[in-house]
């Protein structure tokens, strides 16, 4: 995944600004994820994570700056870049087939062409006996991968994912992570990931940007050759967990 | 099973109840002019029952029409009242006040401005049944998740996809509490309707055997119209049932 350093940019967010009334919630925030990049946005509460992720899905607009995807300006435009949320969201009263279709009956797809399509993709990751049950029969866990294949049916090219992983146990957490990991390498989905987790970033991310202050503070490259649980066990780690821990209580003081 | 057993007490007690009734009345205590006895009322029942048929089908078919102008009329002023905030804030809370306009008091003047037909009746019963209907589908809506709304927006969702997807189905659980409480005043207000005037009825029978002072038959046809409620409410649990499949499948993982 290292090698994803000098491919395309595929996404760019470009001086943007934002606030509510007086209040500035970011300010002149640049970032890029390049192809096949998973990159971390880690930062305290309040520091406009979801924020930006709003903007760069096209729900909100920036008072200043520009979302550039693929070389076209995006800024305000919704339905292009997949983003899945904190909770799992999956909802209620539809099967998981149909929550798994969700994406593809709004773009106006039959209906017999859309769950086809939900069914091999659960089918892929064999998770295609839970078809017709409903969301309330699954565990979290299960939940949650549901709702990463529903994001993956949406757009496969860019994701955005919103501490999808912070309501499970520990446990669940290793299985969700190298889970995501395969799901990705399968793939080639770019990634932008929100946690408070030190240790999720930087086991998962090719680079983490650390948020403070309404801005982006430092960058921080993860170079390694493992990526699975067993990276958390090494020196390496050890030493970029003391540098992301430094940067992020450098914003504190 | 649990609910079964439950069951017992209620039944028990109204089993209690009937015989004691039945024995206050038998003995002479309760003098028969007064209160007819459980036999007498269960005589009146049989003795009229074609009679009472006829009328019944009337209120039904009465119920029914207003329940069902009285609900899409509801529907459709929850979803204009959510749409456009303008609408809402002016008559959110001209509806509410209307709503202390008592039921009796207005029918008269729809008997007077309508005649004795059928129209007078089905316009209260839709009077009465829109309303909860209308406040209680509105509230679903206002209480959809924010979250799901941006998610299908993410997706690009246009507003017509948010109601279809979100919204509506989401507001299915309090629609049904109120189309429960619509059904039941359905009924009641036929029958108050049919009390100030009309050919047919529960409502005129009731009022023709208050006036030759046969307490034994109006107790019989009180007994009809809540048996009539009872059914409407029982349709509505059904028609919920198969609508929202996912609530049942949830109680039996439980």
């Amino acid at each position: 995944m290292n090698s994803s350093q000098n491919s395309e940019v595929i996404l760019e967010v470009r001086n943007v600004s934002f606030g509510y009334d007086e209040r500035e919630i970011i300010s002149n925030i640049n970032l890029e994820l390049r192809d096949n990049e998973l990159v971390s946005l880690l930062g305290v509460s309040g520091s406009g994570k979801s924020t930006l992720f709003n903007i760069i899905a096209g729900l909100l607009k920036p008072d200043v700056g520009k979302v550039i995807y693929r070389g076209e300006d995006i800024t305000g435009k919704s339905g292009i870049i997949s983003y899945s949320f904190q909770k799992d969201l999956l909802l209620p009263y539809m099967t998981i087939e149909e929550n798994v279709a969700l994406p593809l009956f709004i773009k106006k797809q039959k209906k017999s062409n859309a769950l086809v399509k939900a069914n091999e993709m659960l089918k892929e990751f064999k998770l295609d006996a839970y078809a017709k049950k409903y969301p309330k029969e699954l565990s979290g866990g299960m939940r949650q991968r549901i709702a990463l294949i529903r994001t993956h049916l949406f757009s496969k090219d860019v994701s955005l994912l919103d501490e999808p992983f912070s309501a499970l146990d520990a446990i669940t957490k290793d299985e969700m992570h190298d889970w995501y990991m395969n799901m990705r390498r399968k793939y080639n989905t770019s990634t932008i990931f929100i946690t408070h987790d030190v240790d999720e970033a930087i086991l998962l991310s090719d680079r983490i940007y650390i948020l403070g202050d309404g801005g982006i503070k430092t960058e921080i490259k993860i170079e390694t050759s493992v990526r699975d649980n067993s990276f958390k066990l090494t020196k390496e780690f050890l030493d970029y967990k003391k540098s992301v821990i430094g940067c992020l209580e450098s914003g504190n003081t | 099973m649990k609910n079964k057993r439950d069951s017992i007490y209620p039944i028990g007690f109204g089993i209690l109840f009937l015989l004691i009734w039945q024995m206050l009345c038998s003995l002479q205590v309760i003098p028969s002019y007064l209160m007819p006895s459980p036999m007498q009322i269960v005589r009146a029942l049989t003795g009229d029952f074609s009679l009472l048929m006829y009328h019944l089908l009337y209120t039904l078919l009465e119920s029914m029409l207003g329940l069902t102008v009285g609900v899409m009329l509801g529907l459709l002023f929850a979803l204009l009242m959510d749409r456009f905030s303008k609408l809402y804030k002016t008559f959110y809370p001209i509806i509410i006040i209307s709503q202390t306009i008592p039921t009796i008091a207005i029918a008269p003047l729809l008997v007077l401005w309508f005649g004795y037909d059928l129209l007078p009746k089905i316009i209260l019963i839709v009077l009465v049944t829109f309303f909860p209907i209308t406040i209680g589908v509105l509230e679903g809506f206002k209480s959809t998740d924010k979250d799901e709304i941006n998610l299908l927006k993410s997706m690009g969702a246009s507003e017509f996809d948010i109601y279809k997807f979100i919204k509506l189905p989401s507001s299915m659980g309090k629609f049904f509490a109120a189309l429960r409480i619509s059904a039941s005043y359905s009924v009641v207000g036929g029958v108050i309707s049919e009390w100030l005037g009309g050919f047919r009825g529960l409502g005129v029978y009731m009022t023709r055997v208050r006036k030759a002072y046969a307490f034994d038959k109006m107790f019989a046809v009180i007994i009809i119209i809540s048996i009539l409620s009872l059914l409407l409410l029982k349709a509505v649990d059904l028609l919920q049932k198969i609508s929202m499949p996912w609530e049942e499948k949830h109680e039996k993982s439980n």
